[in-house]
C-alpha cells in the first residue's frame, strides 16, 4: 500500500466518524493552544523586563557606597567604621580607566519647587551633562545641563515633562526662573515625556548640576555613580577598574559595591526564561492528557471497526499495514489538532496583547515547535497500543465480529 | 493447485478442546468447481478459512502451487491472499463508508496499484457486473443482490486463482441468489477455482465436485461424470 493511499484511507475513516474526530482534535488543540498562550505570556514578561533595563541605559555599571558582603564580615564593619562616602573627585577619577566611556554622578534629594504661589514637593536629581546619554533620556525643549567644570554649581535646572505642565501649563518655561528650596534656578530645558522606567518617573524630576545639589542638600557625597562602559565587551573591565580605582582612593578598603546591569539583567532573564519553560511544561501536560484521550477513543474505534479490520486482512493487508493505518490516523489528527491549536494560541496571545498593550506578548519559537512535536509525539505514541491491538486481531474472529 | 495434507484444527475453549477439522486430505485442481455441504458445525467455514489462509492448521501442511504456505509469516501470507485468493461472504462485508466503486478498488489500494490502473479496472468490472449506475452509491443504498455483486467484483478484481464463497446466497432471496450464483459460475470460464460452501442441496448439486463434511471429516467426495 502506498503512503499517500494510507493517509487517504486514514483520512476517510476519520471523516467517517466526525464527532469522534472533532473531539480528539479539540483535546489536542487545547493542549497546543495552552502551551502557546502561556509561554507567550512568560516570554512577554521577560521581554518587558529586558526592555525596562535597556531604557535605563546600555553597558551600564553602577557604583554604590557601602559594601554588601555575602560571606563573612567586611573589614569596615570589623573596625566599626561606616563606609566612606563617594565624592565627586572619586567619580572623576573613574575616567582614568580606558574601559569607561562616560560617567554620571548622581545625588538625590527632595525639595520644594515653587513658582510664584504654586509649589510642589519634588525629587531633585543632581548630575552632569553626560546623564542624558548614560540614562538614555531625551530633551524636549531647550538644552540639558551644560558640560563644563563638574564642581561649578550653576543655577540652572531641567524639568521633567510633567513638572513643567504642572507649573507652567502651556506657557513657555525655558528661560523662566523657579525657586528650589532657598535658591533660584533658571530653567534651561524640559525633558521629553518618557513614562516610567524601572520605577523612576523621569517626568516628575527636576535635574540640576551635581555641585548645586550638594550645596542645596548640604552634602558632599554621591548617591551613586552611573558608569557607561566603552562597549559591551568592556563591561567586566569597567567593573574591575572602577573597583580598583575606588579601593585605591579609599586607602585600600573595599567599601563600595560595583554592580553591572548586565548581571542583574542576566539573572532576570534566566529566572523568567525558566519560568516560561516551566509554565510551558505544565501546559504540555494537557497534551499528555489529550494523548490518553486519543488512546481511549482509538481503542473504542478498534472495537467498533473489528469487522473492517478483519476484512482488510482477508483482502490481503498484513498486520504492519493495519498498524500503519492507525498511525496515519493519529498523525493526521495530531497535525490537524496542532494547526488548530496554533491558530487558537496565536489568536489568544493577540487578544492578551490587546488587553495589556505594555506586555510584548509573543510565543517563543521554541515553545511553538515543542508544542507541535509533543502533540505529534503523544498522538502517535498513544496510538501504538490501539494500533498493535488492531494489527493482532485474528481475521476469522474479526470478520465474525467477535 | 491446492493441497491439504493431514490438516487438523483444534480450538481451545476454556479447558475444552473443540476439533473443527480432523485429518483432512484434499486436493483442488485449477478450474475446479467444488461445493462443500454438511450440517451446521461440521467444519465447513473452518475449512474455507484454512484454504483462504485466514486460519492456520494446528497440524498438517498446506501446499499452494507446490509451495508450503503453512510456514509463511504474516506478511507473506497476506501477500498470497492479496494475489491468489478472493473471498465472498454471506454477509457481504462491504465497508459502509466507502462507495461501491471504492469497495471494489480496496484490494488494489492494498496491493499498491497505481490510481489510473485502479480506476480503469474498477470501471470495467462495474460494467461487467451491471453496477455502473450504482458506482457512487454507499452499500446501505444498495439491494442485497447488488451488494453481493459488488463483493464479487471486489473478490475478483485482483484476478485470483481461487474464489472462496461461504454461503454466498445465504442472505439473499431465491431469485437473487440464483443470479449471484450464475455470476460466480461465470468466473469458471476464466479458469478460476471456485469453492462454494452452502446449505442448499440444489445449489450444491450444481458443482462438478461435491464434498460432504460431518464432524470435521470429509465423508464423501463425488465427481460428477458427464
Ligand atoms: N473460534 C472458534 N472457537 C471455538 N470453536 C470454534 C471456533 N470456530 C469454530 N469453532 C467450532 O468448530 C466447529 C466447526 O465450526 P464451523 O464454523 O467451521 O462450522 P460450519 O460447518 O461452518 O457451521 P455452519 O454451517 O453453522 O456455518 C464448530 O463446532 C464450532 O463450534
Ligand atoms: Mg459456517
Amino acid at each position: 500500500m502506498k503512503l499517500a493511499d494510507t493517509f487517504q484511507f486514514a483520512y476517510g475513516s476519520l471523516r467517517g466518524s466526525p464527532t469522534r474526530t472533532l473531539l480528539m482534535m479539540l483535546a489536542m488543540s487545547i493542549g497546543v493552544a495552552a502551551v502557546v498562550v502561556l509561554t507567550a505570556l512568560g516570554e512577554g514578561a521577560r521581554r518587558y523586563v529586558v526592555n525596562q533595563f535597556s531604557t535605563l541605559g546600555t553597558n551600564l555599571v553602577i557604583v554604590l557606597p557601602g559594601r554588601t558582603e555575602t560571606a563573612g564580615i567586611g573589614p569596615g564593619l570589623m573596625s566599626g567604621q561606616t563606609p566612606r562616602d563617594i565624592t565627586l573627585d572619586d567619580a572623576q577619577a573613574l575616567l582614568r580607566s580606558r574601559a569607561i566611556k562616560r560617567i554620571a554622578p548622581l545625588t538625590v534629594g527632595s525639595a520644594t519647587l515653587s513658582r510664584g504661589a504654586l509649589n510642589r514637593e519634588v525629587v531633585v536629581l543632581g548630575s552632569t551633562s553626560d546623564l542624558l546619554e548614560v540614562r538614555h533620556m531625551s530633551i524636549g525643549i531647550g538644552k540639558f545641563l551644560p558640560a563644563g567644570d563638574i564642581n561649578e554649581g550653576l543655577s540652572v535646572c531641567v524639568l521633567g515633562n510633567q513638572m513643567k505642565q504642572e507649573l507652567f501649563g502651556n506657557e513657555q518655561a525655558v528661560g523662566q526662573w523657579v525657586r528650589l528650596g532657598d535658591r533660584r534656578f533658571r530653567i534651561i530645558g524640559v525633558l521629553a515625556s518618557q513614562g516610567e522606567s524601572m520605577g523612576m518617573r523621569t517626568d516628575e524630576l527636576v535635574i540640576i548640576p551635581v555641585a548645586s545639589a550638594h550645596q542645596l542638600f548640604n552634602t558632599s557625597s554621591l548617591f551613586r555613580i552611573l558608569v557607561e562602559a566603552r562597549s559591551r565587551d568592556y563591561i567586566e573591565q569597567a567593573k574591575h577598574d572602577a573597583e580598583e580605582i575606588m579601593v585605591q582612593r579609599h586607602s585600600g578598603e573595599r567599601d563600595v559595591t560595583v554592580i553591572t546591569q548586565d548581571a542583574v539583567l542576566a539573572t532576570f532573564d534566566r529566572i523568567l526564561t525558566t519560568l516560561t519553560m516551566a509554565v510551558g511544561g505544565i501546559a504540555a501536560i494537557s497534551l499528555a492528557v489529550a494523548g490518553v484521550l486519543i488512546m481511549n477513543v482509538m481503542l473504542i474505534a478498534v472495537a467498533q471497526r473489528v469487522k473492517e479490520i478483519g476484512l482488510l486482512k482477508a483482502l490481503g493487508a498484513p498486520g504492519t499495514q493495519i498498524r500503519m493505518l492507525f498511525f496515519a490516523e493519529a498523525a493526521l489528527l495530531s497535525t490537524a489538532g496542532s494547526v488548530a491549536g496554533l491558530v487558537l494560541g496565536y489568536a489568544g496571545s493577540m487578544i492578551i496583547g490587546q488587553i495589556y498593550p505594555t506586555l510584548p506578548v509573543s510565543p517563543p519559537w521554541w515553545a511553538v515547535l515543542a508544542a507541535c512535536f509533543t502533540a505529534l509525539g503523544t498522538g502517535i505514541l498513544f496510538s501504538v497500543w490501539p494500533a498493535r491491538r488492531a494489527a493482532k486481531l485474528d481475521p476469522v474472529a474479526a470478520l465474525a465480529g467477535r | 493447485m491446492i493441497e491439504l495434507q493431514n490438516v487438523c484444527r483444534t480450538f481451545t475453549v476454556g479447558d475444552q478442546q473443540v476439533t473443527a477439522l480432523r485429518d483432512i486430505n484434499l486436493r483442488l485442481d485449477p478450474g475446479e468447481y467444488i461445493s462443500i455441504m454438511g450440517p451446521s458445525g461440521s467444519g465447513k467455514s473452518t475449512m474455507l478459512n484454512m484454504l483462504g489462509l485466514l486460519d492456520r492448521p494446528t497440524s498438517g501442511t498446506y501446499l499452494l502451487d507446490g509451495g508450503n504456505v503453512t510456514d509463511l509469516n504474516d506478511e507473506q501470507q497476506a501477500r498470497v491472499r492479496r494475489e491468489k485468493i478472493g473471498f465472498v461472504f454471506q454477509s457481504f462485508h462491504l465497508v459502509p463508508r466507502l462507495t461501491a466503486a471504492q469497495n471494489v478498488e480496496l484490494p488494489m489500494i492494498l496491493a499498491g496499484i497505481p490510481v489510473e490502473e485502479r480506476k480503469a479496472r474498477v470501471q470495467v468490472l462495474m460494467q461487467n457486473y451491471g453496477l455502473s449506475d450504482r458506482a457512487d452509491h454507499k452499500p446501505d443504498q444498495l439491494s442485497g443482490g447488488q451488494r453481493q455483486r459488488v463483493a464479487i467484483a471486489r473478490a475478483t478484481v485482483m484476478n485470483p486463482t481461487v474464489l472462496l464463497a461461504d454461503e454466498p446466497t445465504g442472505n439473499l432471496d431465491r431469485t437473487t441468489g440464483w443470479e449471484v450464483l450464475k455470476l460466480l459460475e461465470g468466473l469458471l470460464e476464466q479458469g478460476i477455482t471456485l469453492v462454494v460452501v452452502t446449505h442448499d442441496a440444489e445449489i450444491g448439486a450444481r458443482a462438478q465436485r461435491r464434498i460432504h463434511m460431518l464432524d470435521g471429516r470429509i465423508v464423501s467426495d463425488e465427481q460428477r461424470t458427464k
